[in-house]
């Protein structure tokens, strides 16, 4: 124990010593929580449209009209041929080309039916589907509009089917909500994961590892030495990730119990740093520790189920995210901050955060050698 | 001259004789690649729903049915009230809860006018909004089928054309994503790295006290990285072509001559943050921690940036990947020629300079 103690000193000292690093690994963070959630923003809006209008009449004039107003689309371009509004979408200022053909008005009235055309840019998908959708709606109003316009009441009768949808725990749809906690659990994956793993590497690469090996200090003394400073540094973030800036710059209040989450990420963290650690004793410089944890946190971070859902992606990644404790992480937040989940609506995660935790930091006990080959 | 080449032999003969760190050099972005490429996609699909069916009619059934048959949702029946679906929300088992009311069927045939109420877990706003929208063209869909026997006059039927990408997949956004997205860390990184390296371990001094000018020791050190990406770019090229089956629409040797540019830029970067840090352990603070997920959302594939807030639009224009992007989107996908890019060109090329410019300035002859 007294070991333990005088190891964590040493480890501290230098931590606090190192007056470029520390300020980073405060500041980056926090000013990331800050900023990036407010990029992070799947709702549509501002979508650009091009109008090809060929007809020039009162009808196709109040469609234009009724887009514009939506809110949802920006008139870019109004060209007067097709070839220039699909320049505009080549050109990535139009996400939307809505051509009106020659005698709409017309048609419409004297054959009964008459089309539009839509070309939507689909290289993100997504926003294609999205952007159409919205268009479609609009023109689908406008359409019933001018039918009451033109047949009397009551000569046709159709069956509709509403939609009535309310959206719980988020019912503003406020981005916001979704994003901070993600990202608060991305940022202490890599504080912890990035710094445990360079820690021992760059002993190793100074030499100064020689002198510890010589010493009668135990593997998991030293090894729990090099873990302590960098959970105690990574709960500390979290909590003024969560408490300071998810609190009082987005208003996030946690629904769930507060020290459920705290226990939750202070196991997390075990296993991200046994993870890191696991990294430093498989290489030999901070180069080759840097790119591997880079390659994981990496895979971590983009397949947590933050940006794309888990259940979309084909079965072998669903493996691979599952296999990923971030995801973990994520889930948990997200249930406890904005769904109110109790321990029981968490325990397997719990369990698989454990035995994560168990296999990593097992694993790298046993795999660091006190004497170099 | 021959020194310099010697030199380079030199940082050649580094980075070859480190085998794990080359596997890794290229291991990790044709991994990546390849994962992302599979892996990552707006699409949603399989997402499990709950349907609570009251009314138990021909016509919610015929709804149900409807449902169950896109490969959008895996449904899930049970007589929900709302504490279960709240329950189960909360265990995080299920998105989404329909409910057909029990005078669904009467409603519908009687007044023709029905409704369902479609709840929705909204913490992800994302799934819950997609997950509406999939609902709802559903239920269009089948009143349309209703109403066929009824001659609706007056239609106006919109036909949409899905321009490039017609299937709607995500490889053709993602893989220009994350390629650019990968080539900017690994090269931000390794350079900055490998230099800072030297101060660390004391042997810069001895290249300093050297005859041999202190930028060709710049110079030498970033070229093997240089190489090895453009070896990147070539294999990330291939495999999206034959594996990933994302076509180069446009000219291969433009596409080429952009990736070498941002490659210049990329290490031009790692020698700036090079110059001001000590040690690797602020230059991967700076370089992975500061810039992994900046990179990532301001490069513009995953959320697009005109939805940002206006500061924040005109800080993505500082992130060098974000150019990248655009360019191999419109040579890659769209398959358009030079005209098309020269302005993100000159862009690229404006920040190499500009970020060599400074490094130079900030190059100190002597270790503090």
């Amino acid at each position: 124990m007294r070991v333990l103690l005088f190891l964590l000193q040493k480890e501290f000292r230098q931590i606090f010593r190192n007056k470029a690093l520390l300020p980073m690994l405060f500041i980056i963070p926090v000013v990331q929580l800050i900023i990036l959630p407010l990029a992070a923003d799947y709702e549509i809006r501002n979508i650009s449209i091009s109008i090809v209008d060929n007809d020039h009449s009162p009808y196709s004039q109040k469609l234009i009209n009724n887009i514009t107003a939506s809110g949802y689309f920006r008139l870019y371009n109004v060209p007067n041929d097709y070839q220039k509004a699909y320049n505009d979408a080549a050109d990535d200022k139009a996400d939307i080309i809505l051509e009106i053909p020659q005698q709409f008005e017309r048609t419409l009235v004297r054959e009964n039916q008459v089309k539009l055309y839509i070309a939507v840019n689909a290289i993100n998908g997504s926003k294609a589907v999205l952007g159409s959708g919205y268009l479609t709606s609009i023109i689908n109003s406008f359409n019933s509009d001018i039918r009451t316009e033109l047949i009397q009441k009551g000569s046709v009768t159709m069956q509709s089917v509403e939609v009535i949808s309310s959206n719980w725990f988020n019912p503003n749809m406020n981005y916001r909500f979704f994003m901070v906690p993600g990202i608060l659990a991305m940022l202490i994956t890599m504080v912890g994961g990035y710094m445990s793993a360079l820690n021992i590497v760059k002993e190793k690469e100074i030499g100064t590892i020689e002198q510890i090996n010589v010493t009668p200090v135990k593997k998991y003394q030293f090894l729990l030495g090099k873990l302590i400073p960098f959970w105690v540094i990574g709960m500390f973030v979290f909590t003024i990730g969560l408490n300071v800036v998810a609190r009082f710059i987005y208003g996030i209040v946690p629904l769930g119990s507060i020290p459920l989450i705290y226990l939750f990420v202070s196991v997390y963290l075990v296993s991200v740093l046994g993870f890191g650690l696991l990294i430093s004793t498989y290489v030999d410089t901070q180069q080759q520790a840097m790119s591997v944890a880079f390659f994981f946190i990496m895979i971590f971070n983009l397949m947590s189920g933050l940006f794309t859902p888990i259940e979309s992606m084909p079965k072998w990644a669903q493996i691979i995210a599952w296999c990923n404790p971030v995801s973990y992480l994520n889930e948990v937040m997200r249930m406890v901050v904005l769904k109110g989940s109790g321990f029981n609506d968490i325990k397997s995660h719990f369990l698989v955060i454990i035995v994560m935790g168990i296999i990593f930091n097992t694993w790298a006990i046993l795999n660091y050698r006190k004497t170099s080959s | 001259m021959k020194q310099l080449i010697l030199f380079i032999q030199k940082e050649f003969a580094h980075v070859f004789r480190d085998r794990k760190s080359l596997l890794m050099l290229f291991g990790l972005p044709i991994t990546q690649i390849v994962l992302f490429g599979f892996a990552l996609s707006n699409e949603v699909k399989n997402t499990k729903i709950v349907i609570a069916d009251y009314s138990k009619s021909e016509a919610s059934a015929e709804l149900i049915r409807r449902i169950e048959a896109s490969n959008y949702f895996e449904t899930e029946k049970g007589l929900s009230n709302a504490s279960e679906i709240e329950a189960s929300f909360r265990e995080g088992k299920i998105h989404q809860a329909i409910v057909f009311p029990a005078s669904f069927y009467n409603d519908l045939s009687h007044t023709g006018k029905a409704a369902i109420q479609v709840i929705s877990d909204a913490s992800d706003p994302n799934l819950a909004t997609t997950l509406n929208g999939y609902i709802s063209s559903v239920v269009r869909d089948y009143t349309v089928e209703i109403n066929k026997n009824t001659h609706l006059p007056y239609t106006i039927v919109p036909e949409v054309r899905m321009l490039y990408n017609p299937e709607l997949r995500g490889a053709p956004n993602f893989v220009p994503g994350v390629m650019s997205l990968i080539l900017m860390l690994v090269c931000v990184m390794m350079t900055s790295i490998s230099i800072v390296r030297e101060k660390e371990l004391g042997t810069m001094e001895v290249l300093l006290v050297s005859p041999f000018k202190p930028l060709m020791v710049i110079i030498s050190k970033a070229i093997p990285y240089l190489i090895l990406s453009i070896i990147n770019v070539i294999s990330i090229l291939l495999l999206s072509v034959y594996l990933l089956d994302v076509t180069i629409k446009g000219s291969v040797f433009l596409l080429m001559a952009e990736s070498i540019l941002f490659i210049f830029t990329a290490l031009s970067l790692g020698i700036l943050i090079s110059t001001r840090t000590a040690s690797q352990q602020a230059a991967m603070m700076i370089s992975l921690m500061g810039m992994m997920l900046p990179t990532l959302l301001f490069t513009g594939f995953m959320f697009p940036i005109e939805n940002m807030p206006l500061p924040l639009q005109v800080v993505s224009n500082i992130v060098p990947s974000r150019w990248y992007y655009a360019i191999v989107k419109d040579v890659m996908i769209k398959g358009l020629g030079f005209s098309a890019v020269w302005k993100e060109t000159l862009i690229l090329l404006g920040m190499t300079l500009f970020f060599l410019a400074i490094s130079l300035k900030n190059f100190k002859i002597r270790l503090a």
